[in-house]
Order: C-alpha cells, then sequence, then structure tokens
C-alpha cells in the first residue's frame, strides 16, 4: 500500500497548520491544480530511546485496606468492575500469608512488563508487544482476541474484555473481543507526565508503596533504589526480567 | 450527439437542484476547524492509509503527534446532537457515518475507539456550549502530546 505523507517536512499535516499557521506557498499550476510548499517540521518525538520503565513497589508499606491503586487505574483508564468472573483485571490486591509463620502481606499485582514476554512468544498475530522502551501491551488493532497471551502469563495479569465498551476514555482506546492489561500508562509516558496513575495515586494516600522510573537511568530514583535496597521479582525463577520489582515480600 | 448534449444537461441541471442533493447526496456535517490544506477531495481519498500508517506509529513507536489521529478527526467534526452533547457514532449524523452509510462501508473503529471528545471536553468542540477555534485548537493542542 502506498502511504502518502510519511516524510516529515514534505508534506504537512493538518496540525501543523494549526500549530504554526501555516507558513505557507501556493502554486497554481492550472485550474484546479495547485501546489503547496509548507514550511516547518513536524516533531516526531515518540519513545525515549534506550529506557526501560519500571516499578517498585514495597510490599512493606501497602496497607491491607487500601485499593487506591486500582480505583485510580480504574478511574484513568475507563474499566470497571461488576463483580464478575470476567471483569477486567488491569490491576488488583493480592494477599499473600506464609504458611509456616501466618505473615500476611499485601501487594498490587499488574502486568510485570517482562524482557521476554511469554504473551508476545505465543502470540499467532503478533498484537502482544513489547515497545522499545520495555513496555509490553496489547495491539488492538491486530488482537484477534484467542486468549493465548491469557494464558501464557505467569502472572494472570491479562483479561478479556467480554462485553461492549462505550464512552471509552480517548487516551485509552478499548472494546470487546480484545485482550488488556496494564499499559504502564503509556499514554502518560508518552506526554512525560513521568509517572502512572497508579504511583500518583500511591503518593497522595501517603504510603509512597510504589516508585516509577526508567530503570536505565542511573540518575533516576528508581535505579537508585533498586541499586541500594534488596528488591526481587516475582518468580524469578522465570528468569524473564519484569519491569516491575518488590521489596519486602 | 444533441440527445446525448440534451441528457447531459439534463442531468447537471438535476445534480444541481438542492432538492437531489439533500435526497441523494450524504449530508456531511461542517467541521469548526480550519479546513484541511489538502482539499477535502484528497482527504476523502487518502484518510484510511494515513489512519492507518498513524495507528502503528502511536501504539509502536509512542508518537502521538500524528498526521491522522482519530481523536481529531471527531472533535473538529463534532456533531451537536439534539441533547446539546456531541453525537456518537450510534447516530446517522455522525461524521463518519455521513460518508459510511452512504458508501455502505463497515469500520470498526468505534468497537474500540470513542466516537466523540470525553465530556469534560465537549464545551471546547461545540460552539453551542461556548467552543470556539481557539478552544478547539487547544484542545487538539493538548490531546495530541
Amino acid at each position: 500500500m502506498i502511504i502518502p505523507t510519511t516524510e516529515k517536512g514534505a508534506e504537512i499535516s493538518r496540525r501543523d497548520l494549526l500549530k504554526k499557521g501555516g507558513a505557507m506557498a501556493t502554486v497554481t499550476l492550472a485550474p484546479g491544480v495547485t501546489l503547496m510548499a509548507f514550511g516547518g517540521q513536524a516533531s516526531a518525538d515518540g519513545l525515549k530511546k534506550g529506557a526501560r520503565w519500571g516499578l517498585l513497589i514495597d510490599a512493606g508499606k501497602c496497607p491491607e485496606d487500601c485499593s487506591a491503586c486500582v480505583t485510580a487505574c480504574s478511574n484513568e483508564h475507563g474499566w470497571k468492575n461488576n463483580g464478575l468472573d470476567t471483569d477486567p483485571q488491569w490491576i488488583r490486591k493480592v494477599t499473600l500469608r506464609e504458611k509456616a509463620t501466618g505473615r500476611e502481606n499485601s501487594l498490587p499485582v499488574m502486568c510485570q512488563h517482562c524482557d521476554e514476554p511469554p504473551c508476545v512468544d505465543v502470540c499467532p498475530t503478533g498484537a502482544s508487544m513489547k515497545r522499545a522502551d520495555g513496555i509490553v501491551l496489547v495491539n488492538r488493532h491486530i488482537c484477534i482476541g484467542c486468549r493465548y497471551c491469557m494464558m501464557a502469563c505467569p502472572f494472570k495479569a491479562r483479561s478479556f474484555v467480554a462485553e461492549e465498551v462505550t464512552d471509552q476514555r480517548t487516551t485509552t482506546p478499548r472494546g470487546n473481543g480484545t485482550v488488556e492489561a496494564c499499559n504502564m500508562c503509556v499514554h502518560k509516558i508518552d506526554r512525560g507526565d513521568g509517572t502512572t496513575a497508579c504511583v500518583e495515586a500511591c503518593q497522595a494516600t501517603g504510603n509512597n508503596a510504589m516508585i516509577f522510573g526508567d530503570l536505565n537511568d542511573p540518575e533516576s530514583d528508581i535505579a537508585k533504589a533498586v541499586s541500594t535496597y534488596a528488591s526481587m521479582e516475582l518468580r524469578a525463577d522465570l528468569g524473564l526480567g519484569l519491569g516491575v520489582r518488590y521489596q519486602n515480600v | 450527439m444533441r440527445k446525448l448534449l440534451v441528457s447531459v444537461l439534463m442531468l447537471a441541471a438535476l445534480l444541481a437542484s438542492p432538492g437531489f442533493a439533500e435526497g441523494l447526496l450524504p449530508d456531511i456535517p461542517k467541521a469548526m476547524g480550519e479546513p484541511h490544506p489538502e482539499g477535502n477531495e484528497w482527504w476523502r481519498v487518502n484518510h484510511p492509509a494515513l489512519l492507518m500508517h498513524s495507528r502503528d506509529q502511536t501504539v509502536i513507536e509512542g508518537i502521538r503527534d500524528v498526521d491522522a489521529s482519530i481523536k481529531t478527526c471527531v472533535a473538529c467534526h463534532a456533531v451537536e446532537g439534539p441533547d446539546a452533547a456531541p453525537v456518537t457514532y450510534e447516530s446517522p449524523k455522525h461524521i463518519c457515518r455521513a460518508c459510511h452509510d452512504y458508501v455502505a462501508v463497515k469500520i470498526d473503529c468505534f468497537q474500540c475507539h470513542n466516537s466523540r471528545p470525553e465530556e469534560a471536553d465537549w464545551a471546547a468542540v461545540l460552539p453551542s456550549l461556548g467552543g470556539t477555534p481557539e478552544s478547539l485548537r487547544a484542545y487538539l493542542e493538548r490531546i495530541s502530546q
């Protein structure tokens, strides 16, 4: 297929014109045929090269009765729980109990954004994908809803949209027949917010149990924290190289 | 030859008459924003390829400021419904349906995408709620970040 207007600068996007007021020259070749040349260049920002976005969750600071992160995720992405088995599961609070001692531990579990994601391995269409900055997400444009990825995920992080959805958040398109999971608030990252909805909510409660950042940037809070204090991956035995790490589990 | 000329002229007269246009041709709603520099004809032909290309740029490469974003389409071309809200794809008046119903092409974009801006932004895109080209431009600027 021929894709028009891909070369930046050669043609102008509608938005460039809106932004820059359209410094343009028009040459009329013949009646009804015009040549237009435009000034300015579209910005092709895109994802941060070389980044590895991650989360550090301190289970020791996560009270069992708090679910601010889950609520914030629901509001940010527009998914709702109806108490059904088919409810979406972007993030959920899990309580762990150590049998020998009875010590209980509460922590949020979401997509762990693996370096080697099993969901990407099994996807028959290439819809399950890892972005260059380490975020694992579903390209719903080509997802056929086969749910292989849900089976493959060791963390039960993915869920299937089983009902028709209307009035979606414009930042999170989602609809019936596709699989979904935590996308680490990819729209906020692209926007440059430098945080996710769950981390914002956790900080607002004062628990400060979650840190978001670029694990590859030695100056970031998260990189400093994981290089200083002990942290672990869930199911580290699988060797998947997770982007989400936990403390005090 | 003369017969042909007469029939062509009659057809032209028919097409030019308002009654014919209202009845048979799609009634395409006017957009509030500035007109497309490439022209409407160009967009009518090329928007599927542009949308296809831009969606991959956004999902895979994280580029939000793309040439053709479905969010900007439905914002600029928002059509006010009877309830002072932009109509959704449920309504035949929706910009996409105006033509797609006419040419009988079924699109599934709005199974996942919202077919109108979110409620908080209605005032920016509807003239009756105080929307102006400036407020529309500010909204488009915000969603392309």
